[in-house]
């Protein structure tokens, strides 16, 4: 007994501290990793080879630019708010972060088990939009103000149809936990039973990460920048970064909600969970290469005439279903 | 109603099929070349370093008639004249400026002679600025280039050390002005 | 879980009194989520991780962002901020806090006198749990609620029509539509 706390308790959390440090540095090692991989999937899918200098197949890439954004000038605009300012991209990193804590990504690697694990991850990804309201409100420009803007309706909305979405896979569980939720896929992958779900899930979670075809606040050829417009060097890394980092996220959400987690033949359930995950994160890439960017009321008319009604449909048929069967 | 569903139908369907197109992208032939490596193909009219060229008897094809400098939108070309005892005209000094030549060739086309040509060879990039001007011996080539045969003083009507009037190529013997007789 | 309710209670309480006094309204709306963020813990100690998720989507993700959405669209500058101090002068404010606070001295009272504190003991509800109530007991105010939602959302459909709009759209549509028959003949 030490301070009062016995060993065992003492036991677990070092071992939970050590599980939070490995998936922190995982998720965030896997995010910067997607940004060479993003680069070169993307040379690959527009018949162009990307960055292939600097390391083996250009994997050094990512640290040459991490360097570079490292000693840039971390300028903040004299008539920004700067305690907001600063505050923004803090956001998006810990909210993300904080997100993947209740991800299970074997039988035994959750850090937080928590019983309302769906709800939480959409609170945290509620809270993913201050940083993107508050980066573009306190740059005081003009073009951060509208790429915020547009991220704010963007995200609420698209939130909407994500725990809609979400609604049938718990339904099947039963459960709010996310290890139940694979433990329930045992017989049959989500994916199948819960098709539109799986849709409705992927598309949203497409549009609360601001990913390439949703990419409004950010986008390019309109806003210069979108929100992050007057950030440079690590402020400006960490929303790079925290961008990735969704992206891995939403794979691995997808992952353990519709494709069963950890569970698959032969392999270590850690390896088949990162199989699934990294497909996804695969997926996103080539989505980003495909698809084009819809106008703004078209995003809004899609989510509310056709992700809603169908997220809606979904759950009530779901619901039926479940509730004849018990 | 039925129009929506169709809609519906072609618009997910296009998406589908441009994500499967992307896709299959990944099977094709690079479009790029990785360049120091692997040179491009360039072709013979490619319009790059400028040279001046020989005759195919190995003189000096140029005659320093200015032309070129005069047609050069960009004035990047200086050119001082000087004469051999016979009489022929040649460059003293010729010096382009390459860091504002802008490689358009107007050069090429004013040339009476031929003497100056673009070349395909772009691979010219200098730290010093000063390095990329070019003088009359970084210029000039032991070759005829692009045209083998031709020799201006060989057509031209101009006498010159060793070659009278009427001596050229396809030049008739000059008219003698003293008489009326045919 | 006591010391994670009464730090979280403290920094609510914090924040809030920040909230009121604070300036600038983008930084009292930040002090704000921070109390609904403050609270949702407090919920959580409690044993009602149900109720502090929702606090934090509900409550902190998408109340608190419309809030943001409409200050930030009201071009505030150095001159609301001084506006906003000359408010915050203690004539104004002196007599509304006064009530306030006996209010919270009776209820305090009452409360410790009466018993109706319950212990800290972070006795976890289910999610299940609060299902059940909601669609037992209460289901009759759940089904009030959905027609109050059902209301506000048709009025706000009826209000967000813009009529004009809509005939060109429809012309517009039609006229798509015509063609595409045309095309079909
Ligand atoms: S290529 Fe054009 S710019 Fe260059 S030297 Fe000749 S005339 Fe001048
Ligand atoms: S290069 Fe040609 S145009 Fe230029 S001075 Fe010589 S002969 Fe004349």
């Amino acid at each position: 007994m030490i301070f009062g706390i016995s060993e065992h308790e003492i036991l677990s959390i070092v071992v939970t501290a050590i599980l939070t440090i490995v998936t922190l540095m995982g998720s965030v090692i896997m995010a910067a990793l997607m940004i060479p991989i993003e680069r070169r999937l993307l040379g690959l899918w527009q018949d162009r080879y990307g960055p292939n200098r600097v390391g083996p197949f250009g994997s050094l890439q990512v640290v040459a630019d991490m360097i570079k954004i490292f000693f840039k000038e971390d300028w903040i605009p004299p008539f920004a708010d700067k305690a907001v300012f600063v505050i923004a991209p803090a956001i998006i990193m810990f909210t993300t972060l904080m997100a993947f804590a209740v991800i299970p990504f074997t039988e035994s690697w959750t850090i937080a088990n928590l019983n309302v694990g769906i709800l939480f991850l959409l609170a945290m990804s509620s809270l993913g939009v201050y940083s993107v309201i508050f980066a573009g409100w306190s740059s005081d420009n003009k073009y951060a103000l509208l790429g915020s803007m547009r991220t704010a309706a963007q995200m609420i909305s698209y939130e909407v149809f994500m725990g809609l979405s979400l609604l049938g896979v718990v339904l099947l569980a039963g459960s709010f936990n996310l290890g139940d939720i694979v433990e329930s896929q045992r017989g049959m992958w989500n994916v199948i039973p819960q098709f539109p779900a799986f849709v409705i899930f992927f598309i949203a979670g497409c549009a609360e990460i601001h990913r390439a075809p949703f990419d409004l606040p950010e986008a390019e050829q309109e806003l210069t920048a979108g929100y992050h417009t007057e950030y440079s060097g690590m402020k400006f890394g960490m929303f790079f970064v925290g961008e990735y980092l969704g992206i891995v996220l939403i794979s691995c959400l997808v992952t353990t909600l519709f494709f069963g987690g950890w569970l698959g033949p032969w392999l270590p359930g850690f390896v088949w969970f990162f199989l699934k995950a990294f497909f996804f994160m695969c997926f996103f890439i080539l989505l980003r290469a495909a698809t084009v960017r819809p106008r703004y009321d078209q995003l809004m008319a899609f989510g509310w005439k056709v992700l809603l009604p169908i997220a809606l449909l979904n759950v009530a048929i779901t619901g039926a279903i479940v509730v004849a069967q018990s | 109603m039925k129009n929506a569903a169709q809609n519906a139908f072609s618009a997910t369907s296009s998406v589908l099929r441009t994500i499967g197109m992307t896709f299959m992208h990944s099977f094709r032939k690079r479009d790029t070349i990785l360049y120091p490596e692997e040179k491009p193909y360039l072709p013979p009219r490619y319009r790059g370093r400028i040279v001046l060229t020989r005759d195919p008897d190995g003189a000096e094809r140029c005659v320093a008639c200015n032309l070129c400098s005069v047609a050069c939108p960009v004035d990047c070309i200086s050119v001082v004249k000087t004469e051999d005892e016979t009489g022929r005209w040649y460059p003293e000094t010729f010096r382009i400026n390459f860091s504002r030549c802008i490689y358009c060739g107007y050069c090429e086309d004013a040339c009476p002679t031929y003497a100056i040509q673009l070349t395909p060879d772009f691979e010219m990039g200098e730290f010093d600025r000063q390095n990329m001007v070019y003088e009359k011996s970084d210029l000039l080539i032991s070759g005829v280039g692009k045209r083998p045969g031709y020799n201006f003083y060989r057509v031209a009507g101009m006498s010159v050390g060793g070659k009278d009037k009427g001596q050229a190529e396809n030049e008739a013997e000059p008219v003698d002005i003293k008489t009326l007789l045919p | 879980m006591e010391t994670t309710f009464f730090i979280a209670g403290i920094v609510a309480l914090a924040a809030t009194l920040r909230t009121i006094t604070c300036a600038n309204p983008v930084h009292a709306l930040l002090y704000l989520i921070t109390s609904l963020l403050a609270v949702a813990i407090d919920f959580y100690a409690l044993g009602a991780a149900f109720a502090a998720t929702l606090e934090v989507v509900v409550y902190a993700g998408a109340v608190m962002v419309l809030f943001v959405f409409v200050v930030m669209m009201l071009n505030l500058n150095q001159e609301t901020v001084t506006r906003e101090r000359h408010w915050l002068r203690p004539k104004l404010w002196v007599g509304p806090s006064v009530f306030a606070a006996i209010l919270l001295i009776a209820m305090v009272w009452s409360m410790t006198v009466g018993g109706a504190i319950g212990g800290i003991e972070g006795t976890p509800l289910s999610a299940n749990a609060v299902g059940m109530a909601l669609f037992g007991p209460y289901v009759l105010v759940v089904e009030l609620a959905a027609f109050l939602l059902l209301a506000a959302l048709v009025v706000a459909i009826h209000i967000g029509r813009d009529e004009r709009n809509e005939a060109r759209w429809k012309a517009e549509h039609g006229e798509r539509e015509t063609t595409q028959a045309g095309e079909q003949q």
